[in-house]
């Protein structure tokens, strides 16, 4: 079906998220809306999908305006929206999970009809989850798959993918990719959201590039990435490189270190870090750097083994000690483990830097957000909630809380879900503490990132360090292998 | 401007439910609202009464903000009210003829915001420790204070002669606390009331501690990350709401009854847990929302006298705002 956004408008609050686009979305095409984070995308993409109202404009499905106020809404009209994390229900079985967000689910669950229905599809897009297994046990990947199912048996005729690409295997990409060209041959529209410039070229057919809450571009293929990235900035970003080390004295060392945290263990790890180190740590989710990082932030307390800190045993004490000795975690999500969703940003600048005084310095701290603000080019107001922000601002926000040499700074996924631009500043920013002494050990999901900028490499598998060595010894190819499981052999 | 059109929909919202309920049960709503002021506006001996729910409202609402700002749901504290009349009592009991009257009074005041402090310091240590949840462990509280106030009057301290539901022996007249002449409330209660107010804006305006309790409630996974003290905000928050929940136990045995009763709270720590939903947790509404409720409560008297109503009106009405402040705050945030 055809799909027409007509001078769509967004008001959060005084932030205006979307500054009247107007697209075209054509049957049968690939769609991709490209741009960085805080660009309007996923507003847009909220708002076609019956999750957000608009503030002003008009919505035409084939010629003809229409209204809907809620998902179930939209998908009644076809329109059905992936969300960077999927709708399901983890309690519940794949065919359970599939067979409840269906239009007619039947009052008892699962009939053969269903059955069927899931295996055929399944069958129809080479997925490979079988009807009976807990959605909990199924990776990201495979509940997008199951996600995609469901859309398709409850009659999108238009599908919405929300930055699909993350958090997932390449092989799994594949497998998506092929499923969606199918949908669009069989007169589908699809419309994938994404920053990542690799996977908008690989799959679609015409982009739109959105950029401070307006479409600036709207370009066909075949694509040149120059231009793209030229629509979505302004300017093309350098690429990061390495910057040179100079080793300086052991900032962390772990002496066989078991210890767990949440669902997730680490088994007899030994780790050193030195001053001005840069460290990229490896591995698939769950396999025990999320705990690693923990332990050496003194969030998790080791159950076997030692920590040292400059050769003093820290083993058991309270973050509070280590962050005075200036360790700092900037852990993954941020909103749940790194800022406060309901306090201002001024509030944030006050707790990070107002001291241990009985009274706050209001005036001080207020000069000092604007300040910060301004170096780390947070886009908001002092007395904005950080909820408020997006993604790559609130990854500013948390970065700007750290004081102006840290000794050892530990980061999980420090550029998820980011653009490209601001992930070049980040690590901009970083490698400039590594040089003045800061050593820095960072998790990552995205090998070419840990590859470009680390000086050492770390690899998990199964709770336990299984590699651990200098950029220059290895190989992109010998760490994935490793993360897999495959060193074994 | 939205707070505005909420408090507006509210106050239309529970306006036309209580004059329905009232026209089911027979009554004209205009009677009803004119009784209610008469109850509290018509004289100074009437207002007086106002004023003296209000105090204790205040101080022991101004406690639970700090433990509400941390998340924590403080339903310990009618215990904690009760336990600061038993410290007061022991005390008039004990030192009333050692002492001169003020020390006396001084001491007591001491007690009972050192047991409230310490009985809610219970419920937090119970949380800390062994991870009971502070309303099952401020519930169970509750019962046992009820239980050693009842305990008290019928046992130890039961009235020469015989026990009574109406509570001790009078404390003597001497450490009565002193009214002047004409006043019906003191002049001091109220300006403590009203330093316990300005000191809780204080703290949450300028001071790190009410910031502090502001992150670790609004995200405690956070506050870990930041290094900031989980447990020990806990039981200090805890400990403030204690101490000022023991201060209106103290208010309501030295201003109010002169003695120990059974229903020594008048419930004032479940209204005041209303008080500060209502305000949704911030300091600024709480006077106003207290003055509100204390005139509900005495005005709620008038009705059985002038309209042969129940006076548990009152009680329905401050229940109706209740719910639909929450109703309306709900919605308004999920639309």
């Amino acid at each position: 079906m055809n799909v027409i956004l007509r001078n769509i408008h967004k008001f959060y609050g005084p932030v205006h998220a979307n500054r009247g686009i107007s697209v075209t979305f054509r049957e049968g095409t690939i769609h991709g809306i490209l741009g960085e984070n805080g660009a309007g995308k996923s507003t847009l993409m909220k708002i076609l999908a019956g999750y957000t109202p608009r503030s002003d404009g008009q919505i035409l499905i084939n010629g003809a305006p229409v209204d809907y106020s809620s998902p179930g809404e939209a998908l009644k009209y076809g329109i059905g929206m992936l969300y960077q994390d999927p709708l399901d229900f983890p309690a519940l079985t794949a065919i359970e999970s599939f067979t409840i967000g269906l239009p007619e689910t039947p009052i008892c669950l699962p009939s053969k009809h269903f059955v069927k229905l899931f295996e055929e599809l399944t069958r129809r897009f080479h997925f490979s989850i079988r009807p009976e297994i807990p959605v909990e046990y199924l990776t990201v990947g495979e509940r997008q798959q199951l996600e995609i199912m469901r859309l398709v048996a409850a009659g999108a005729q238009f599908i919405i993918l929300d930055e699909p690409t993350t958090g997932i295997s390449i092989r799994q990409k594949e497998i998506l990719f092929d499923a969606l060209r199918q949908l669009a041959s069989s007169g589908r529209t699809i419309v994938l959201v994404s920053h990542k410039l690799e996977d908008v070229v690989n799959l679609c057919s015409e982009v739109y590039i959105l950029r401070q809450g307006k479409c600036v571009g709207h370009v066909a293929a075949p694509f040149s990435k120059a231009e793209l990235l030229e629509y979505m900035f302004g300017q093309i970003p350098p690429p990061v490189s390495r910057c040179i080390l100079e080793k300086g004295a052991t900032v962390l060392w772990m002496d066989r270190v078991s210890a767990s945290w949440k669902k997730t263990t680490m088994i007899r790890c030994s780790f050193r870090v030195r001053q001005g180190e840069i460290v990229g740590v490896a591995g698939l989710e769950g396999s025990g750097q999320e705990t690693f990082l923990r332990v050496a932030a003194g969030i998790a307390t080791p159950h076997e083994g030692d920590l040292y800190l400059d050769r003093e045993k820290v083993t058991g004490r309270k973050r509070s000690y280590f962050k005075n000795r200036g360790i700092y975690f900037v852990p993954n999500d941020r909103l749940a483990e790194g800022l406060f969703p309901d306090l201002s940003l001024m509030d944030h600048y006050a707790i990070a830097f107002g001291g241990s005084s009985w009274l706050i310095p209001w005036k001080t701290i207020e000069e000092l957000a604007r300040e910060r603000m301004e170096t780390f080019s947070i886009k908001g107001q002092v007395v904005s909630k950080a909820a408020g922000l997006s993604g790559g601002n609130q990854q500013r926000l948390l970065l700007s809380l750290l004081p102006a040499n840290p000794r050892l700074l530990l980061l999980e996924d420090p550029t998820r879900g980011l653009d490209v631009e601001s992930a070049t500043w980040i690590w901009k920013y970083l490698q400039n503490l590594a040089q003045k002494g800061t050593a820095i050990v960072f998790s990552s999901r995205d090998l070419d990132e840990v590859f470009a900028v680390s000086h050492r490499i770390t690899a998990f598998f199964e709770g336990r360090i299984a590699l651990d060595a200098e950029v220059n010894t290895t190989t992109v190819d010998e760490v994935q292998k490793t993360i897999a499981g495959l060193f074994r052999e | 401007m939205d707070r505005v059109r909420t408090i507006l929909t509210v106050v239309a919202i529970s306006t036309l439910t209580t004059c329905g309920a009232l026209l089911i049960v027979g009554t004209n709503p205009v009677d009803v609202f004119s009784a209610f002021f008469k109850g509290t506006f018509s004289s100074w001996r009437h207002f007086a009464h106002v004023i003296n729910v209000w105090i204790p409202l205040v101080i022991c609402s101004c406690g639970l903000l700090f433990t509400f700002s941390l998340g924590l749901w403080n339903i310990g504290v009618e215990g904690q009210i009760m336990l600061g009349a038993v410290g007061t009592a022991w005390v008039m009991r004990h030192l009333a003829d050692m002492t001169n009257p003020t020390v006396t009074l001084g001491i007591a005041f001491l007690m009972a915001c050192l047991l409230g402090a310490i009985w809610a310091t219970l419920s937090g240590i119970l949380k800390i420790k062994s991870n009971v949840h502070e309303i099952f462990s401020g519930l169970g509280l509750n019962f046992v204070a009820q239980a050693l106030v009842l305990w008290l009057i019928f046992g130890p301290w039961k009235r020469p002669g015989v026990a009574s539901m109406s509570g001790t022996r009078p404390f003597p007249a001497a450490v009565w606390f002193p009214v002047p002449e004409g006043w019906r409330f003191s002049p001091i209660a109220l300006v403590a009331a009203l330093l316990v107010m300005g000191i809780t804006a204080w703290i949450f305006i300028s001071t790190r501690w009410g910031l502090l309790i502001r992150a670790v409630g609004n995200n405690s996974r956070a506050a870990e990350v930041h290094g900031i003290s989980i447990n020990g905000n806990f039981l200090l928050a805890m400990a403030v709401a204690g101490f000022l929940a023991g201060m209106t136990g103290y208010y309501q045995a030295v201003f109010v009854y002169h003695r120990l009763i059974p229903a020594i709270s008048s419930n004032y720590g479940y209204l005041s847990l209303l008080v500060v939903m209502l305000a949704q947790y911030r300091w600024t509404p709480v006077p106003f929302i207290a003055l509100l409720f204390a005139m509900l409560h005495v005005g709620s008297i008038q009705l059985p006298l002038t309209l042969n109503l129940d006076s548990s009106l009152g009680g329905v009405i401050q229940g109706i705002l209740v719910l639909t402040t929450l109703g309306v705050v709900h919605f308004r945030r999920n639309s």
